[in-house]
């Protein structure tokens, strides 16, 4: 690329840095904000120990079974998916659903959801188990699509159908991947479901979100502290399970 | 004569294990599924809930798109003013959080702080926290997504930089370069490609998470998605869905097209 690109892109940053009207007067603004919020939130506050366990609850069954339902829809859609086992019509589709997965961030998802189920972690579930497919199915469509043939050539000349092609030549082969991918998932679904909340979607969201809408911030940074927690413990957990499974 | 006996992959007590365990798992996940609470009339509702949203978001009110390039322009800001400060930001902690490239235990442990910290909170969370810092605005969302970025950005480029080739470091430095200079011209060329692809794919993440941040009020296409969703007017929320696809395949195309171009 030339110079003349990195002109370009190098303008188009700097005007942008300028539309956001940042100056020393509104930094030493948010400063002085920053120092009254950080007094006011410390110690953390953890006085609503079970308002914070259920909400935590919560997200932790958002996640398993959205990881569950997302694992029993993105199979079929990543068999759909993979060109090497399905006609091209059918692979269109399964390309198409999984782009169409992929595209919107769970938030927007968990909105048509709210609307469709009404409030709660019903909502969050199926928002994480429809967002689920594009991240699941597109990877362990290209494992599909990576398989050895000859496995597959050998069950076909059995006289097998395609139906038993795929659960005899294709599934054996895929089996460690779909167990890395699920718990993988999980994780990724744990960090989702502390944030769908947001929009009424259930988890420990909407507890955080209006605890930062009443200024309630000791009790804010306090969920803030055991969100991360059980992001880390989840991360922890599900590399631990993917290493003990490969 | 006796039928030979038949050849089974597991032993009893593997099988009794492994029933044992997956029952488990489907009594966990039904006790799951029934702390719920669902509420099957609203369930039972739900097509038809479902059928009336679409009904009213399509035909999209096309005439609103026009109003729509401004947010959008917004979100596409936040996005890569968010990534361009986090790249910067990211280069002295990867540098830290490599254990090839890191100064001491005490820098390689702030740096791990570092990236745990900025990763294990989303960037929606982000925003919330800087919202309450700078007001709400697309400034808020910047902060936000620079934060969050950092931890991502910082993890592969270290994993990369502790992935390089040795033996160019110890040619540069039997030259007499300083660690600055081996830093240069022996470890930089070696991870340039791999910094390149992480940071596009920052910014292909970074779109998409740009588009929802206005619904906390940090700016960009979220906040119009908000306020149409708070006014129902569905026809607009149409357009603006169908708005936000169009940009984020678009990204993702010109990412994928970035990144195979350089590395």
């Amino acid at each position: 690329m030339g110079p003349a690109v990195w002109t370009a892109a190098a303008v188009f940053l700097a005007w942008n840095a300028v539309s956001l009207e940042v100056n020393p007067e509104r930094i030493a603004r948010g400063l002085s904000r920053f120092g009254t919020v950080a007094a006011r939130a410390f110690p953390p506050d953890f006085h609503r120990a079970g308002l914070l366990a259920s909400g935590v609850l919560e997200s932790v069954e958002i996640a398993t079974l959205s990881t569950l339902f997302g694992v029993l829809l993105g199979i079929p859609v990543a068999v759909l998916a993979a060109r090497n086992v399905v006609p091209l019509p059918l692979y269109a589709t399964g390309r198409g659903v999984i782009t169409l997965g992929r595209t919107f961030h769970e938030l927007i998802v968990a909105i048509i959801f709210v609307k469709a189920v009404g409030f709660g972690p019903l909502a969050g579930v199926l928002t994480l188990t429809v967002n689920s497919v594009g991240f699941f199915s597109k990877l362990l469509a290209e494992r599909i699509e990576t398989i050895d043939r000859g496995q597959i050539e050998a069950i076909r000349a059995t006289g097998a159908s395609r139906g038993a092609v795929l659960v005899y030549g294709v599934l054996p082969q895929i089996l460690p991947r779909i167990i890395g991918l699920t718990l993988y998932q999980w994780d990724i679904h744990l960090r989702q479901s502390t944030i769908i909340g947001i929009v009424g979607a259930g988890g420990i969201g909407a507890t955080l979100y209006n605890a930062f809408s009443r200024y309630d911030y000791d009790f804010a940074l306090a969920i803030l502290l055991v969100i991360v927690a059980i992001v880390l413990l989840g991360e922890a957990v599900s590399a631990l399970a993917r290493r003990s499974a490969q | 004569v006796t039928a030979p006996a038949a050849w089974r992959r597991y032993s009893p007590a593997q099988t009794l294990a492994r029933t044992g365990a997956q029952l488990g798992l489907a009594l966990l996940a039904a006790w799951m599924l029934a702390r719920l609470g669902i509420r099957w009339d609203y369930v039972a509702d739900s097509p038809a809930q479902i059928g009336d949203l679409l009904g009213r978001m399509f035909p999209p009110e096309w005439s609103f798109a026009s109003a729509l390039l401004g947010p959008l322009a917004q979100t596409i800001n936040i996005a890569t003013l968010g990534t361009a400060a986090a790249v910067v930001l990211s280069l002295p902690v990867a540098l830290f959080a490599a254990l090839n490239t890191t100064p001491s235990r005490a820098t390689y442990a702030l740096a791990r702080l570092v990236m745990v910290v900025s990763r294990s909170v989303d960037t929606l969370v982000w925003a919330l926290i800087f919202i309450i810092v700078v007001g709400p605005g697309p400034l808020a969302g910047v902060l936000a997504v620079t934060v969050r970025s950092i931890g991502f950005v910082a993890k592969l480029l270290a994993e990369g930089i502790e992935e390089i080739d040795r033996r160019q470091v110890e040619a540069v430095t039997a030259t007499g370069a300083t660690p600055l200079q081996a830093l240069l011209y022996a470890i930089v060329p070696q991870v340039k490609p791999i910094f390149a692809g992480v940071c596009i794919y920052r910014w292909d993440i970074n779109i998409r998470e740009s588009t929802v941040l206005g619904l906390v009020g940090a700016g960009g296409i979220g906040f119009a998605l908000n306020d149409a969703i708070l006014g129902l007017e569905w026809s607009r929320v149409g357009t603006i869905l169908l708005v936000i696809l169009a940009v984020v395949v678009v990204s993702e195309a010109a990412s994928a097209y970035l990144r195979k171009r350089l590395t």
